[in-house]
């Protein structure tokens, strides 16, 4: 507390702190699936993995907006909403007899506008983030019952193509085109955060906005920018939903903001801002998935257990962020 | 002439102006839409109307809105009320259900103990990752609120519990004085609480802390106890709106009880004028807030407009509300006019935010 040496001390510990949360998760999944291996012979199958990336494919991509929110302290509480919403709006445009081309660009749209304005509200009005986002939560599930109050199929032939598509090897594994573009998002996303200007204004921005805006940063643009980055991410997570249904439901994804902001936590990023990568994002997603996956194999747990295993896990990430964040002091 | 434009002034930069001027408007927009919804009839000795059911329905919201003010005080938040009622509720119905005679008072009071029990039990846990441990409150409720969805699913079984108990029924649906008894014991817990806050040196103490809880520690206040305090006191507020909820529909179910009433609480709570920040609070506002948030519910069921649909007015009133109350947005607000009074407004500056 009293003495702190400028030379950065290296104990036989040579991790770097920044890296301990993510390597934790990476060891958790690692032991889990291990776990799943021993018990159950059809685990090993590759295909286990790939249905936990087809099952999973737009809670990365949600999640992946979120760390940019969480990584400059705000929280994004609509996502599941707008997932909600996107879905719906796309099946109804499209039973209306559109063309997808202009539907894709709609759905695309929608999302980070509202993310724009709740952005712009954020910052102009001063108004916490918790409370926007949960307008915006309220705003995007109105919208999808004044949409349609039951569940709209989709039938349109780019939509199934894409749902159907299967892209594997010989031997029948495979997986579904929104892995695929799963992947772009997530690798756009980390290129963002690590290489460009808006990244490391995102990481300073949750440092300590203070000091940000002294440094001449600019602290307003860059919120803004994070709940339409949030909002976009919802925005594909919604497509690639109804990719997965093939259908628009009004009550589809409630609850999903709470399995994001889980997901994000548990790949280590930091409630507060300021600390986390878009790599822990893809693991904290990841074990929700082999959780998932390992309760369906099972059979004898009941589906409640997720949550509870969630909470429990939720419990100890925070507990060794905190553990971590002693330490440094 | 200038002294009644001040008094105005005054009047609308009230905290709570906005909010009265919403409700006002409200039940003047139903009593438009429906001539007979301001009247009370007596039927059978019980008070029958519109709103006397807002009074009721709002019950629950007004208990679980007490607790969630007094947390929000010290410059936290309670995520898992939700989950909190969704358990004590049904807790207390596994043990009236178990019962031979779901009647006995005695059997009903005991599952009542066994709610109220199990939420001091959360709530302790809340309170000691927040306050012993140091966890940020949104997060470690955040835990409570996942895992306490699967806990409830856990009581239940997975299956919706279904009582028929007279004594248990009361708690939601019952007359006491023509009054529905929920609205005593929602007035009840609000005034409580507002004696213990306002009339000894808590509500202070808790605002101190909510203001900066190491400056207080520094004064001599256990920061940490009172922390750990207003945590338990809103799991206990939970667990008996939980009663009611469940008591309401004389089932449990693990799912849908108590979804969602966190973040209606946080809305009285911030619709009442008490900032998120922390630092200070209005029991009155919250109160206030409640049956703003549950005429709108009522207003929208009564023309017809389905649940989920009523969302889109919630966040309709929710950011037009919030925007009001806004220091930055009644700054910009009152740079137009430069009749208004700006001091006010300047000292008014929210302190630094919470990370939420």
């Amino acid at each position: 507390m009293t003495t702190t040496s400028l030379a950065p001390t290296r104990a036989w510990w040579r991790i770097p702190q920044r890296y301990v949360p993510v390597l934790a998760t990476l060891t958790l999944l690692l032991v889990m699936y291990a776990v799943g291996v021993s018990q159950y012979r059809a685990f090993s199958n590759i295909q286990v993995v790939f249905n936990v990336f087809i099952d999973n494919g737009f809670l990365l991509v949600v999640a992946v907006g979120m760390t940019f929110v969480i990584l400059t302290g705000g929280i994004d509480l609509s996502v599941g909403s707008v997932v909600a919403m996107t879905a719906m709006m796309s099946a109804w445009l499209l039973q209306g007899g559109m063309h997808p081309a202009p539907v894709l660009l709609i759905a695309l749209l929608v999302g980070p506008t509202l993310g724009f304005g709740m952005g712009c509200v954020i910052h102009f009005f001063e108004i916490q983030p918790f409370i926007v986002t949960l307008a915006g939560m309220f705003f995007a599930r109105g919208m999808c019952t004044f949409i349609s109050k039951s569940s709209i199929p989709i039938t349109d032939p780019f939509w199934t193509s894409m749902a159907q598509e299967r892209i594997g090897d010989p031997k029948g594994n495979f997986v579904s085109t929104s892995v695929l573009i799963a992947f772009v998002v997530v690798l756009v996303g980390a290129f963002v955060l690590a290489y460009t200007r808006l990244g490391r204004n995102v990481y300073a921005l949750g440092g300590n906005q203070q000091s940000a805006l002294l440094m001449g940063l600019p602290v307003g643009r860059t919120k803004i920018a994070v709940y339409a980055i949030s909002g976009l991410c919802s925005a594909i997570g919604g497509i690639l939903l109804s990719f997965y249904t093939l259908s628009g439901a009004p009550l589809i994804a409630v609850g999903m903001e709470l399995d994001v902001i889980a997901a994000v936590v548990i790949g280590g990023t930091v409630l507060t801002g300021g600390s986390g990568y878009v790599f822990g994002t893809v693991l904290g997603v990841l074990v929700l998935g082999v959780i998932r996956t390992l309760i369906t194999f099972d059979g004898s747990l009941n589906s409640w257990w997720t949550k509870i295993v969630i909470g429990g896990l939720l419990f100890a990430f925070i507990l060794l962020q905190r553990l971590i964040g002693i330490r440094k002091k | 002439m200038s002294t009644s434009k001040a008094r105005w002034a005054a009047v609308t930069g009230h905290a709570l102006f906005w909010p009265v001027v919403a409700l006002i408007a409200l039940l003047v927009a139903n009593t438009i839409y429906r001539p007979g919804f301001l009247s009370v009839e007596m039927k059978d000795g019980h008070l029958y109307g519109s709103l006397i059911d807002i009074l009721r329905l709002a019950a629950p919201l007004i208990l679980v809105g007490m607790g969630m003010t007094l947390v929000i005080a010290t410059g936290g938040i309670d995520l898992s009320v939700g989950s909190m009622c969704a358990i004590s509720g049904a807790i207390a119905c596994l043990h009236i259900s178990g019962q031979p005679d779901q009647n006995a008072l005695g059997g009903v009071l005991v599952a009542l103990a066994l709610g109220v029990g199990l939420s001091l039990v959360l709530g302790a846990w809340n309170g000691a990752l927040v306050s012993i441990i140091g966890i940020q409150p949104i997060i470690a409720t955040l835990i409570l609120m996942v895992a306490g969805r699967g806990l409830a699913q856990l009581i239940t079984e997975g299956q919706i519990i279904t009582i028929n108990s007279e004594p248990y029924k009361a708690v939601g649906v019952g007359y006491l004085l023509t009054l529905p008894l929920a609205i005593f014991i929602a007035a009840g817990v609000a005034l409580l609480v507002a004696a213990v806050t306002r009339r000894t040196a808590l509500g202070m103490i808790i605002e101190s802390v909510g203001g900066n809880a190491e400056a207080s520690r520094l004064a001599g206040i256990r920061s940490g106890r009172i922390t750990f305090l207003v945590y338990v006191i809103s799991a206990v507020c939970a667990g008996i709106a939980g009663f009611m909820v469940t008591a309401n529909v004389s089932s449990a179910d693990g799912n849908a009880a108590g979804l969602w009433i966190e973040l209606d609480a946080i809305l009285a709570v911030v619709i009442g004028g008490t900032s998120l920040a922390g630092g200070r609070f209005s029991l009155g506002g919250t109160i206030l807030g409640a049956l703003l948030i549950q005429t709108l519910t009522t207003t929208v069921y009564a023309m017809n407009i389905s649940p989920q649909t009523a969302l889109l007015f919630k966040a309709v009133v929710v950011i037009i509300v919030c925007l009001v109350q806004a220091p930055a947005f009644r700054a910009k607000f009152a740079r137009r006019r430069p009749a208004a009074p700006a001091a006010p407004i300047a000292a008014d500056q929210p302190k630094e935010q919470v990370p939420a």
